[in-house]
């Protein structure tokens, strides 16, 4: 199977390689607003890779259909529609988490990390590779998301996924929650450090300086 | 009247869009590197937002709210689920519609938006302001308060992002912060700063 290689990369690429999040800069309106807690982050996670998923095989099935100049309105619709599937059932069956979520499930319409990668992908490509890239993109999207709620819910809450983790100080354990790790600041801060320490890890992602100290002259004499 | 000066200032201030609500974060980073592509920015956000969610206030209560259609003999017809593809639609329109309004009567400021205008559509701040209306039930004027004070709070925090990222251009920063690591940082020092405003409106 010769295509194998060239599909397994595809696929595991976006995942820290060239991460939507955080080096695509792609989607991260939700990635920060949901994430106080693992679940809601969890479910996010989820919605979105379907939507991906899904979209990206339609639009690839009807790639050589679309004229050029309607394009972007035909590709939001499509993922409309999706959105508004996945709206609906997380509604029926997840009203909880619905709730917590509010608009933002509706907000994966305009996530940008959607459109992004059907313009950038599925609509030049066919529909297995379009798939596979939008399963890849959404794992990575995921990836962040769970990291974040994780940490987020671990030191804000003490707790994981609701059950308690880390004994809290009026329960008569040892850990005072930081309401900070609760709040709007923390994510952008949390965000901030993962792109640091993946760039660290990945020094080839690092941006090129803007400016740069003007040499100094050696002889001074 | 009162309250409506006072739903400005929350729309723009307490619930900033891009800073306590994440809303339009892509642009918000993307575009801020220069101040002079921010404040584009931000007039633009300020006449999309101020347009579209009045209008997609009109189109949701005489269309698609649950009981919109009594008139007709429909009285339990609810078309609520359409409003994410209505207002996109409308957001769209709106875009295009400015576009070409600002491309034939003022080329000026239309040479000044440039890439903008087109990007507004996908905007999640944008089509957040809509869905906010929708579920926090303002009514008309409201609506339209509430969208210029969302696109005048984006408008502040993104010339203030852009102003400060000029400035740290000149920094010497450990490689892996520079760029999208560092703006993180200081967008997450300008959300500690406008949570103050949260303060004001208890008291």
């Amino acid at each position: 199977m010769p295509a194998r290689p060239a599909l397994w990369s595809v696929l595991t690429d976006p995942l820290v390689r060239q991460n939507p999040v955080t080096l695509q800069i792609l989607g991260i309106c939700s990635a920060l607003a949901v994430t106080t807690s693992l679940a809601t982050a969890l479910t996010m996670s989820a919605a979105l890779t379907a939507v991906v998923v899904m979209g990206a095989g339609m639009i690839s099935l009807i790639r050589n259909h679309i004229p050029n100049s309607i394009r972007l309105i035909i590709q939001i619709v499509i993922i409309a529609s999706l959105v508004i599937v996945i709206d609906q059932l997380l509604q029926a069956f997840l009203p909880e988490i619905s709730r917590k979520l509010s608009v933002f499930v509706s907000l994966i319409t305009t996530n940008c990390l959607v459109l992004g990668r059907s313009e950038s992908f599925a609509r030049l490509n066919p529909p297995i590779p379009a798939m596979i890239d939008g399963l890849g993109n959404g794992l990575g999207y995921s990836l962040v998301l769970i990291v974040i709620g994780a940490v987020r819910e671990l030191f804000g809450e003490g707790a994981l996924l609701g059950y308690q983790v880390l004994p809290l100080v009026d329960q008569g354990g040892w850990f005072t929650p930081l309401n900070l790790m609760l709040m709007a600041p923390s994510a952008f801060f949390l965000l901030g450090g993962l792109v640091w320490a993946l760039r660290s890890v990945l020094p080839e992602q690092v941006e090129p300086p803007e400016h740069s100290a003007p040499a100094i002259a050696e002889d001074r004499a | 009247m009162n309250d409506l000066a006072a739903l400005f200032l929350r729309a723009a201030f307490v619930e900033n869009m891009p800073l306590t609500f994440f809303l339009g974060l892509c642009t918000f980073i993307a575009l801020s590197r220069r101040p002079s592509s921010a404040v584009g920015l931000g007039v633009a956000m300020m006449a999309v937002l101020g347009v579209t969610v009045p209008l997609n206030h009109l189109i949701y209560t005489a269309l698609l709210a649950p009981g919109a259609w009594g008139w007709a003999g429909m009285p339990a017809l609810d078309l609520s689920y359409l409003s994410l593809i209505a207002f996109i639609g409308v957001i769209a329109a709106v875009v295009q519609l400015l576009e070409m309004v600002l491309d034939r009567f003022f080329p000026a400021i239309y040479t000044a938006f440039g890439v903008f205008l087109p990007l507004l559509t996908v905007q999640c701040a944008i089509l957040g302001g809509s869905l906010f209306m929708v579920e926090r039930h303002y009514d008309l004027a409201q609506s339209a308060v509430f969208g210029l004070g969302a696109g005048a709070g984006f408008a502040v925090a993104v010339i203030m992002l852009g102003a400060i990222r000029a400035r740290l251009a000149y920094a010497d920063l450990p490689g892996g912060l520079r760029g999208l690591g560092i703006t993180f940082v200081i967008a997450g020092m300008m959300s500690l700063g406008f949570s103050a405003f949260a303060q004001m409106v208890a008291s």
